[in-house]
């Protein structure tokens, strides 16, 4: 569907993008994730055919951004960043403008608006002039903005930013609804927002894709050591260590205070990818102790991102 | 053709819900009311000559405040980004906004209308000349727009657009007025180049096709200059 091949960007000197790959396919919502100043809004906008790539190219199904760009910003609805959208005009010509720029026929035009307006809780501003929405009403109307023309794919660049919880999950929910039938490509710096909505992710940083994946492959992918939490009962600090050490791929054995203070907790680091439960499991059943709690803390996302972008 | 429609048609809605135009047809219609009725008895002649011969001055101010706002503001807002992303090129987007314009500078021009006919009560009035006035104005409305239009894609700050914009408009004006201070070989083209002779041709109710192709050039130049600052952007 599409096809983003060897991007680059420069700003003058400064290079946003650097040869960057991505390939979606139809029915996708793909998650572009990334610090501040990765270079995922200049992704977006070169998708869009804002701006052109310095060089490389983005095919949307057979167009090419370069040769065919009107082609593709029909197949695209775009939600820019804080949606900035014309302050001196009501919702309702504003919308009624672009489903006019979208081709929307008159006759089909005041429906879709109705659509769009129970889709994103627009009912009560369609009266009042942009400039006066709060920024998580006028994001909205920029989701709606994007909707109206039903492209078959949606760019979002952070689509939830400044709006409440509840608006956030509404969101979420529009996004995921979308995202059955349409491509979906979001960009967001909110790991948990990804984790939820997303069946993709791709971390940028610095201008390079660092990741590509499902959330799942992402986690199993990034090589990282995990943890096992264990709570003891009738067992001493110096024996759980020798015997919990003699087990094959523990790293570190290290002790915390529990909320129970008869109780001894321990964490043990596990090697790299190995699941170590099962060993851990018949090495504690050999004893007296007794084992009250047992947890595999899985690494999140957050660990992941913090992993793959931080500075070195 | 049909996005220059719907571009042309909100931009021209905007003025009017802002209260940009009613403010900048106040002011003009008392500048050039003031002016020309205020000698009008004195001279004792039913034509409006004095009202054309004001004209491009008066354009040369009011012209810029009109068009600063069409590309300022939405590099201002960010709303620049919108547009781009919809499906429209740039010159539906140029040509939209400076037909927006031009309307508006029809619709300021339409009230003066009623000069013309309060004269013809008091004489012989012939409108030959009133025509060619108002097509006249008309074209150099256009050819003022496009350089104000220009003026407005160079900068994100309406003021500094509006500057730019006057401080061409007024050298086109004054331009065959200072020919003095020009070397005598480039007196020919410079003549040329003042857009106020080729309108006081106009409004003489002389056609020429050199006049108008005079101000089909401005225009042309206005908006391929249009062009390129909206390509530098990318």
């Amino acid at each position: 569907m599409i096809r983003v091949e060897n991007v680059t960007k420069y700003y003058d000197d400064l290079c946003a993008v650097d040869r960057i790959s991505i390939e979606i396919q139809k029915g996708e919502i793909l998650g572009l994730l990334g610090p501040n100043g990765a270079g995922k809004t200049t992704t977006l906008r070169m998708l869009t055919g804002y701006f052109l790539p310095t060089s490389g190219d983005v095919h949307v199904k057979d167009y090419s951004i370069r040769e065919n760009p009107l082609a593709i910003k029909k197949l695209i609805g775009y939600l820019p960043e804080s949606a900035p959208l014309y302050h001196g005009m009501l919702v309702y010509d504003y919308l009624d403008y672009v489903a006019q720029i979208r081709g929307i026929e008159n006759g089909n035009k005041v429906s879709r608006i109705r659509q769009l307006v129970d889709l994103c809780g627009l009912g009560d501003i369609m009266h009042k002039t942009v400039g006066e929405l709060s920024k998580g009403l006028k994001q909205r109307v920029g989701l709606a903005h994007a909707m109206i023309g039903d492209p078959e794919i949606l760019v979002l660049d952070e689509p939830t930013s400044g709006l409440d919880p509840n608006q956030i999950v509404e969101i979420r929910e529009i996004i995921r609804r979308i995202g059955k039938e349409k491509t979906v490509i979001l960009s967001t710096h909110i790991l948990s927002e990804a984790e939820a909505t997303c069946n993709r992710i791709v971390i940028i940083n610095r201008g390079k894709i660092v990741a590509d994946g499902s959330t799942e492959t992402l986690k199993q992918s990034a090589h990282l050591q995990s943890t096992i939490k264990l709570s003891l009962l009738n067992a001493d600090l110096a024996d759980i260590k020798t015997k919990l050490a003699g087990i094959d791929g523990v790293v570190g054995i290290e002790a915390f205070e529990g909320d129970d203070k008869k109780m001894i907790g321990i964490k043990i680091s596990c090697g790299v990818a190995l699941d170590l439960r099962k060993a851990i499991y018949q090495k504690v059943k050999e004893t007296e102790w007794i084992l009250m709690e047992f947890q595999q803390e899985t690494h999140s996302l957050e660990t992941i991102f913090r992993e793959l972008t931080k500075e070195n | 053709m049909r996005q220059i429609t719907h571009i042309l048609s909100k931009e021209f809605k905007d003025y009017f819900v802002s209260p940009i135009a009613y403010i900048v047809i106040s002011i003009f219609l008392l500048v050039t009311g003031w002016f020309f009725f205020s000698t009008f008895f004195l001279y004792n002649q039913a034509n409006l000559r004095n009202f054309f011969d004001l004209l491009p001055l008066t354009f040369a101010f009011v012209i810029p405040a009109i068009t600063m706002r069409l590309f300022s503001e939405e590099l201002n807002i960010g709303s620049y980004e919108l547009l781009l992303t919809m499906p429209v090129t740039f010159p539906d987007v140029i040509i939209g906004k400076l037909l927006a314009a031009v309307a508006m500078v029809a619709a300021m021009m339409l009230p003066t209308f009623s000069y013309a006919v309060t004269i013809a009560f008091l004489g012989r009035l012939d409108w030959g000349p009133i025509i060619g006035g108002y097509l006249g104005a008309l074209m150099l409305g256009a050819a003022y727009s496009a350089i104000g239009l220009f003026a407005s894609s160079l900068t994100r700050n309406q003021i500094i657009a509006f500057i730019i914009g006057m401080a061409i408009c007024f050298c086109l004006t004054l331009i065959d007025k200072m020919l003095f201070f020009f070397p005598q070989a480039l007196l020919g083209v410079i003549s040329y180049l003042g857009a106020d002779v080729h309108f006081q041709n106009i409004s003489k109710g002389i056609v020429d096709s050199r006049d108008i192709l005079y101000f089909l050039s401005v225009v042309f130049i206005g908006l391929y200059g249009t062009n390129l600052a909206m390509q530098e952007k990318e």
